[in-house]
């Protein structure tokens, strides 16, 4: 096994990685390793914007993005953490645009800011535009100017070197392992410090707006390694991706003023959300859509609504709401190209003059392991510091997120706190010491890789991937209830048992084999739905993307707190719980 | 209906060269893409065959590959482009051209993503910050001028379509050039002088010869001749 020595490993290269690895790399000697080439990183199919309350075309305050964000989550966000998060998002956005990020300009040459769900005026309630965008692909440029700085600063990248786990002895770090795409051979990266920026699971699920690379490699591994995982029951489910396929419809679409209709041709929202309607936070609008379907008031009375953003439509509601915004083709086109050009290539549907289809897709994980402010991974109730290991961006629970995450906040995420992982990161390395490798090291992944090359029990990989999505989008997907999860969590079971007993697959070669990396994906995307499953099951309330037909309240007395799933010696998962940080906002109903 | 897929194989562990695998799908919908078949011959047929991939949607650039004969990226060829009105689906792919094969549909990226780093693909400005800590201004137009090109997504389809890059590899090609465009034309960098003695020099720009595969090939319908040309005008009259 060659052994590479650096400060630091920063483990995945989408909007957090690369930013923590800028900062990180002043200050310690960093490398950063992608399973894929960075530019393929999820990062870069964020579309609508990121959140800042720049104040570029009207009053904005970050004190109102926090309420908003706290209000989105239902509450489980910790609030120390988001005021962080929205101080800092002003900063970051002007940062990225001095980096060189091609944000939309409004005439007076500022940023361009336009409304997202759940963004509002504290004092009206009415739609804010914060959400800073380049057209909408926001992500895309995001994901370019960070890997172009990178360039520039000439951060070392190992491309296509997949991860597959991490060196602790006791409460340090030593490094990860490695699995040499190209080669079929590990490699030990010997470090002080490891940051994991390895994305979401979406994957879990059979529809959803997720890359099939998002297996959650990085919560896996740590999973696996003694850290427990934050609030995995809250998943959040966004109400527009395309129907069937998943792809996701930004709610900038909304923002721009799309409205949803449902079969018997109403604007459904109005009734869900009487303020905001369309851009209520996700979780809102996602289970309105599913009621609506479950009624009978789906298209046709199928399991789709239609997200109709045509200038016939949104104009007639503009004139409604006495909002003189008019718009037309030419405006569509350039705040909306790449949503058009999915639903043309994929839909056969030209947005400007019809309506599209959509349903509830899987697409973000507001839970993921626990870190601090300052992205330091911490450990049980009491918010042990595990020193040298770090994580950032949607693999990491803050949390900011709390139950529900609100738009665009992502992309906040990524850059504030890939930002502050990596200033630590460099601080850290500074003082610590390199401590020796464990002799062994990477033994125990390269048999579970030897395991899976030439397992003999017939059944394909895809087979039980298959099994898995379906159970969690049919068990554990916008509502649930105790039966359903433990149906769950009983094929869940199973499923794991044949990975564990029959798995075989065909490639057992060494060069560029996805065969056996895609099976080792799928084990860590098994595990993370039962931890999922587990968490969501216990949670008897119902609050943000955690909705519960069975308990349909929330419950602050008994529930306001965060689980921690963490996976014993024995291979079973044990529950535990950490309160909530609370701050300026005290809880209370959520109406939008 | 049903789908015969041809496909060229390589595996550098076994095989002296490449060969073509041939396999039959059935229940092919118009609307699946060639990746969606492509998946299916994997996940149901022969789990060795081996492509990259990651959004499935045409943004992250992971798939590109020639598709009866053409460059494109399989997630965003659907089959409904490729069937006549008879069910009767015949789909060629094979790897990309004018790179290393490295097994399959796979091939070596490094020299290609070695021609983007060449050209300072990075925003440049050593000026102060404007005072008041905030944006840079530019007004909309400006920023219009560059758009078409800041939605490149590197997937190589242009430049590995390139007569020019295929007879001469150290060709920067295309992409690398759309690359340089977007911050040529962008009125915030300062880079301007040294970026274009990069694409001035004997395989930058001029090994161009306006043959428009790339702007044919290309899955974002960047205009990517009109960008080389503008590049050249820049070179030869010294302003964007």
């Amino acid at each position: 096994m060659k052994t590479h020595v650096f400060d630091a490993v920063i483990v995945g290269a989408g909007g957090a990685g690369l930013m923590a690895a800028l900062y990180a790399s002043r200050g310690a000697k960093v490398a950063v390793l992608s399973k894929l080439y960075p530019t393929r990183s999820h990062t870069g199919t964020a579309q609508g914007g990121i959140g800042a309350a720049l104040g570029n075309l009207e009053e904005d305050h970050w004190e109102w993005h926090a309420y908003d964000t706290v209000k989105g989550s239902d509450y489980l966000a910790d609030q120390d953490a988001v005021d962080v998060l929205c101080k800092e998002a002003i900063d970051v956005v002007i940062e990225l645009e001095h980096m060189g990020l091609p944000f939309d300009r409004l005439p007076n040459g500022r940023i361009s800011q336009r409304r997202f769900g759940g963004h509002t005026n504290n004092e009206t309630g009415k739609p804010v535009m914060r959400a800073c965008h380049a057209a909408d692909r926001t992500g895309h440029m995001i994901l370019q100017t960070l890997y172009q700085q990178c360039i520039k600063n000439r951060v070392h990248f190992f491309d296509e070197f997949h991860v597959v786990d991490l060196i602790r002895v006791d409460d340090t770090v030593r490094g990860v392992i490695a699995y040499e795409i190209a080669t079929g051979e590990l490699h030990a990266f010997h470090t002080k410090a490891v940051n994991f920026a390895t994305g979401g699971w979406g994957r879990c699920w059979d529809v959803t707006s997720n890359a099939h690379s998002l297996t959650g490699d990085g919560a896996a591994i740590c999973l696996r390694r003694g850290v427990p995982m934050e609030d995995m029951e809250f998943f959040q489910f966004h109400p527009t991706g395309i129907y069937k396929l998943g792809i996701l419809i930004t709610e900038g679409v909304r923002g721009e003023g799309g409205v949803l209709i449902n079969g018997q041709g109403e604007r459904f929202m109005e009734r869900y959300a009487p303020t905001i309607k369309d851009l209520a936070s996700r979780d809102v609008v996602s289970r309105a859509i599913f009621l609506e379907i479950q009624a009978g008031r789906g298209i046709n009375g199928q399991n789709y609504v239609h997200l109709d953003v045509t200038p016939e439509t949104v104009n007639r509601y503009n004139e409604m709401a006495g909002d003189p915004k008019r718009i037309d083709r030419a405006y569509i086109e350039a705040k909306l190209p790449d949503i058009a050009d999915f639903t043309r290539t994929y839909l056969g549907i030209d947005p400007v003059r019809e309506p599209m289809p959509i349903q509830p897709t899987a697409h973000y994980a507001m839970g993921g392991i626990p870190t601090d402010i300052e992205g330091r991974v911490v450990l049980g109730a009491e918010n042990k510091i595990l020193n040298g290991l770090y994580a950032a961006g949607e693999v990491a629970c803050v949390s900011v997120h709390g139950a529900n995450r609100l738009g665009t906040n992502s992309l906040v995420d990524l850059v504030v706190f890939g930002r502050r992982s990596g200033i630590h990161m460099a601080e850290y390395c500074q003082q610590a010491d390199l401590l020796p490798l464990p002799t062994g090291a990477g033994q125990d992944v390269w048999a579970e890789l030897e395991r899976i090359r030439n397992g003999k029990g017939g059944v394909k990989p895809h087979t039980l991937r298959r099994r898995m999505q379906q159970t969690m989008t049919d068990n554990v997907g916008v509502f649930r209830t105790e039966e359903s999860m433990s149906k769950a969590i009983e094929d869940l079971r199973e499923i794991r048992d044949d990975y564990n007993l029959k798995l075989q697959i065909d490639d057992k070669g060494n060069k560029f084999n996805t065969d056996l990396l895609e099976a080792w994906e799928l084990g860590c995307l098994l595990e993370l739905a039962e931890v999922t499953s587990i968490s969501a099951c216990a949670r008897r309330e119902s609050r943000g993307g955690h909705a519960r037909d069975d308990y349909q309240e929330r419950d602050d007395l008994n529930w306001l707190k965060h689980s921690l799933c963490q996976k014993d010696e024995f291979g079973d998962y044990n529950l535990d719980y950490k309160p909530v940080v609370l701050g300026r906002y005290e809880p209370k109903k959520r109406v939008y | 209906m049903q789908a015969k897929m041809r496909i060229r194989r390589f595996n550098p562990e076994t095989d002296k060269k490449p060969w073509w695998g041939e396999y039959t799908l059935e229940n092919v919908q118009r609307t699946d893409s060639v990746l969606d078949l492509l998946h299916r011959v994997k996940w149901e047929q022969d789990g060795t065959l081996t492509l990259r991939r990651s959004c499935a949607h045409g943004v992250c650039g992971s798939d590109t590959m020639r598709i009866n004969g053409v460059n494109a990226l399989a997630c965003k060829t659907l089959v409904s482009t490729l069937a006549g009105k008879g069910d009767n689906l015949k789909i060629q792919v094979e790897p990309i051209l004018g790179l290393p094969l490295v097994k399959d549909l796979v091939v070596d990226m490094e020299p290609f993503f070695d021609h983007y780093k060449s050209v300072m693909p990075y925003f440049i400005n050593d000026s102060p910050v404007p005072e008041d800590g905030r944006e840079r201004l530019q007004s909309p137009e400006d920023r219009a001028r560059f758009d078409d090109t800041t939605k490149c997504i590197l997937c190589a389809a242009c430049t590995t379509s390139c007569p020019s890059f295929w007879a001469d590899d150290r060709y920067v090609g295309p992409a690398a050039i759309v690359q340089a465009h977007r911050f040529v034309f962008d009125t915030r960098d300062e880079g301007f002088e040294d970026r274009l003695e990069v694409l001035s020099d004997t395989f930058g720009v001029w090994r161009c010869r306006t043959i428009f595969n790339c702007t044919n090939a290309c899955p974002r319908e960047i205009k990517v001749t009109e960008a080389i040309a503008e590049v050249k005008m820049a070179i030869t009259s010294g302003k964007a």
